[in-house]
C-alpha cells in the first residue's frame, strides 16, 4: 500500500481555472498559542454550490474560515478570493460569525444592524438613503424578519438574532458566503428559513460555504463537504466524499459505528 | 550621592520618607494585586480620587472647631469617609443602573475630585493663613514629613498587610470564580467590600507619600509587572509587594538625593522602569521570549511543510520555507532535495501516513486529539504500537528526488 496524504502541503499546483475559485487555499497553517489548529490545509471551494466544512469538536472548521477572512493570523500558507488577495476582493464576500460574543445591549435596532452590511458602500460620509432602507427591509422579508426591523436587538430570540445577523450579510449582495455554524442553536423554524435562503443565493449562482456541525442533515442540504481534522481529510462531492471510510479518518473513535451507518449508510 | 540615600545615610527626614515609602509600596503592591486579579483594577482610581474633598471637608471642620487644620490623622479619617462614600455611589450606580463599571467610575471619580477642587478653592480664599499644604495631597509631599506622620503610614502599611494576609484565600476565590464561590458559602459581596476597603486604607495611608492622583499608579503597576514572572496567584502578590516596596525604596531614595524631585512621581517612574524591564525580559511572558518563541515555532511549521511537500514530489511554493529548506541543508540551491532532506522527508511523510492510521482507529481515540501537524508520534505512542500501525501501512517507501 503506497504512502497518500489527503493533504498535499501547500504544494498543490494550481490550475487556471482554479486560481478563480471562489475561495482556495493552500498549505494553511494556523495556530493557537504554539499549537497548531489548522495544519497545511489546501482547500478549494467549487463555485455556485453550497459546501459544508465538518469535523469533531476542536478541529479547526471556525478557525479554518476565520484564516480565510483574516480574522486570525496565518503562519503559513495563501488565501485567495475568486482568485484575488483578501484585500482586493472583501468586497465580494459576507461573513456570519457563530452567534456572536456581541453586547446585546448595545443601542441597535434590527434595522440598524443590517444597514451595517452596507458599510463598505457608505463609507464614511454618505448618507443612508431610502433606497437603503429598502433594500435593508427587503432582505429583512427574506429571512422573515421584516415585522422586527425596529425592535432593538437584545429582545429577539436566538433564532431570530441569527437570522438578523444572515440579513445583514445578505444586504451586501455577495458572490461568496461565509457562515460558521449558524444552525447552533436555533429553533427549527429558523433552520428551515436559513436553508431556504441559502438555496436561494445558490440558485442565484452565488458560492455557499458553511461550517456544519449536523452530520444528519448534509446529504440533504449540501453539495459538497469538505472534511476536516487539524488536517484536510476529503473534499468533494457529498456522493463521494461523505462516506462512512471519511467518517472514520476524521472523527476516529468519536464516532459511534451505528452513527456512521446512520449517516453514510 | 544617591549610595548615600540607598544606604539611608542622608538625615532624619530621607530616612523617614524612605522607610514610609518602603512600606506602602509593599502594601500598595499586595492590596493593588487582588483587585488586577479580580479585573477592578480602575475601582481604585475612583477610591483616590473621592478622597478630596473629605480632605478638605475634614480641615474646615477642625479649623472650625478651633484646632490645626493640618492634623494628618484628622486629614486621613476625613479622606476614608469621603472614599467610602464614593465607594458606596458606585456600588448603587453599577448595582442599581445598567451603567457599566467603568462608565459609573468615570461618573464617581470626575465628580468628587472637582467638588474636591472646588473646596480647595474656598479653602484658599478663606486667607486664614493655615490652608498652606492640602494641594500636597494631590501628588504627595514629603518636605514637611513628621516623625507621626511616618508612624501613621508605617502603622497603616502594616496593619493592611495583615488583613490581607487573613483574607487572602477568599479573595483569590472570588477574583477565579465569583460563583463557585458563592456556592462555597463565600460571601461574595462581602469579600469584595473587604477588598475595596482595603484599598482605601492603602489609598488613605499613602495620600501623603504619593498623592490621591498617582496612587493607582503604585497600586497597578506592581502587580502588573510582577504577573510576567510567576503563574501563581500567591507568588504575584508576593512579588507584586516586593516590586512596590523596591520602587518606594529606590524612587525616595532618588528624591533624597537631588534637590526639588518630587517624591511620589520618582516612585512611580521606578516602578514602571520594574514593568518596561519585566514586559521585555521575563522569561515565557515577556516580549523578547514570545518574539523568539513565535520565530521558532514559524521556523518549525514551515520546515514540516517543506518536508511534507518534497516528500510527495511537489514544488513548494512559499519563499520562506524554500529558503528554511535549504538554510538547513534540506535541499540545494535548485530547490531539490538533498541526501539528507530526502532522509527526512521519508520521515515526515511517513509520521504523517501513521498519524492517520492512529487517528481513524477508536483505539487510539485518546491520542487523537494531540495531534497538530509537528507533535512526533514517537512522544505518543510506544514502539510496539508504531510497528504495529507499520505492518498496516507497509514497507518503507524511498523518496524520488
Amino acid at each position: 500500500m503506497p504512502l497518500t496524504l489527503a493533504s498535499r502541503d501547500g504544494a498543490t499546483p494550481v490550475a487556471e481555472d482554479l486560481t478563480r475559485a471562489p475561495l482556495s487555499v493552500r498549505g494553511l497553517t494556523v495556530a493557537y498559542a504554539e499549537k497548531p489548529a489548522v495544519f497545511s490545509v489546501d482547500m478549494t471551494i467549487a463555485p455556485g454550490r453550497m459546501t459544508a466544512i465538518i469535523g469533531p469538536n476542536g478541529a479547526g472548521k471556525s478557525t479554518l474560515l476565520k484564516a480565510c477572512l483574516g480574522i486570525i493570523p496565518r503562519v503559513s500558507g495563501q488565501v485567495q478570493i475568486f482568485g484575488q488577495s483578501l484585500e482586493a476582493a472583501r468586497g465580494r464576500l459576507a461573513y456570519v460569525p457563530q452567534r456572536a460574543s456581541i453586547d446585546w445591549d448595545f443601542p441597535a435596532r434590527v434595522i440598524d444592524v443590517v444597514l451595517m452590511g452596507l458599510s463598505r458602500e457608505l463609507g464614511l460620509l454618505r448618507r443612508v438613503r431610502a433606497s437603503h432602507r429598502d433594500r435593508a427591509l427587503a432582505c429583512l422579508d427574506r429571512v422573515g424578519m421584516r415585522d422586527f426591523a425596529e425592535r432593538q436587538i437584545g429582545q429577539l430570540s436566538g433564532g431570530q438574532q441569527q437570522r438578523v445577523f444572515l440579513a445583514r450579510a445578505l444586504v451586501q449582495e455577495a458572490d461568496l458566503y461565509l457562515l460558521d455554524e449558524p444552525f447552533a442553536g436555533v429553533d427549527a423554524a429558523t433552520e428551515k428559513a436559513i436553508i431556504s435562503v441559502l438555496k436561494d443565493l445558490r440558485a442565484q449562482g452565488r458560492t455557499v460555504v458553511v461550517v456544519h456541525h449536523d452530520l444528519a442533515t448534509v446529504p440533504e442540504y449540501f453539495d459538497d463537504v469538505f472534511l476536516i481534522a487539524t488536517r484536510k481529510i476529503a473534499e468533494g462531492s457529498v456522493d463521494t466524499t461523505f462516506t462512512a471510510d471519511n467518517l472514520q479518518t476524521a472523527y476516529g473513535g468519536r464516532l459511534a459505528m451505528a452513527q456512521l451507518d446512520r449517516v453514510a449508510g | 550621592m544617591l549610595w548615600h540615600a540607598l544606604s539611608l545615610q542622608l538625615g532624619y527626614n530621607a530616612t523617614l520618607v524612605a522607610i514610609g515609602a518602603t512600606l506602602l509600596g509593599l502594601s500598595c503592591g499586595a492590596a493593588g494585586t487582588f483587585l488586577f486579579l479580580r479585573k477592578r483594577a480602575l475601582v481604585s482610581d475612583a477610591i483616590s480620587h473621592a478622597t478630596l474633598p473629605g480632605v478638605a471637608i475634614a480641615f474646615l471642620v477642625m479649623v472650625a472647631l478651633g484646632g490645626d487644620g493640618r492634623w494628618l490623622p484628622g486629614l486621613l479619617i476625613g479622606s476614608a469617609l469621603s472614599a467610602w462614600a464614593g465607594l458606596w455611589v458606585l456600588n448603587r450606580f453599577v448595582a442599581r443602573t445598567r451603567l457599566s463599571e467603568d462608565a459609573a467610575i468615570g461618573a464617581v471619580l470626575s465628580v468628587f475630585f472637582g467638588f474636591g477642587v472646588v473646596l480647595l478653592t474656598v479653602i484658599q480664599s478663606l486667607g486664614t493663613g493655615r490652608q498652606a499644604g492640602l494641594e500636597g495631597f494631590l501628588l504627595g509631599s514629603t518636605a514637611g514629613m513628621l516623625y507621626q506622620d511616618a508612624l501613621i503610614i508605617a502603622g497603616g502599611g502594616v496593619l493592611t498587610l495583615l488583613a490581607l494576609l487573613l483574607i487572602r484565600r477568599p479573595m483569590l476565590a472570588v477574583s477565579f470564580d465569583p460563583d463557585y464561590a458563592a456556592a462555597r458559602g463565600v460571601p461574595v459581596a462581602r469579600v469584595d467590600m473587604a477588598m475595596m476597603v482595603l484599598v482605601m486604607c492603602v489609598t488613605v495611608v499613602g495620600l501623603k507619600i504619593v498623592g490621591l492622583i498617582l496612587i493607582v499608579a503604585l497600586l497597578i503597576i506592581p502587580s502588573v509587572t510582577a504577573r510576567f514572572w510567576s503563574e501563581q496567584a500567591d507568588r504575584v502578590v508576593l512579588l507584586a509587594a516586593a516590586a512596590g516596596g523596591l520602587s518606594g525604596y529606590v524612587g525616595a531614595a532618588i528624591s533624597a538625593s537631588a534637590p526639588n524631585l518630587p517624591t511620589g512621581p520618582i516612585i512611580v517612574l521606578v516602578s514602571f522602569a520594574l514593568f518596561v524591564l519585566s514586559l521585555l525580559l521575563a522569561p515565557g511572558r515577556g516580549v523578547l521570549a514570545s518574539v523568539l518563541g513565535q520565530m521558532a515555532f514559524r521556523r518549525e511549521v514551515h520546515l514540516r511543510q517543506g518536508l511534507l511537500a518534497l516528500a510527495q514530489n511537489q514544488p513548494v511554493y512559499e519563499p520562506l520555507t524554500r529558503r528554511l529548506l535549504r538554510r538547513a541543508g534540506l535541499t540545494r540551491a535548485d530547490g531539490v532535495a538533498t541526501e539528507a532532506g530526502q532522509a527526512q522527508a521519508a520521515k515526515a511523510l511517513r509520521d504523517e501516513a501513521r498519524w492517520q492510521i492512529a487517528r481513524a482507529d477508536p483505539a487510539h481515540d485518546s491520542i487523537a486529539v494531540l495531534y497538530d501537524g509537528l507533535r512526533a508520534i514517537e512522544t505518543v505512542l510506544t514502539p510496539d504500537q508504531i510497528a504495529e500501525i507499520d505492518r498496516r501501512i507497509g514497507a518503507p517507501q524511498a523518496v524520488t528526488p
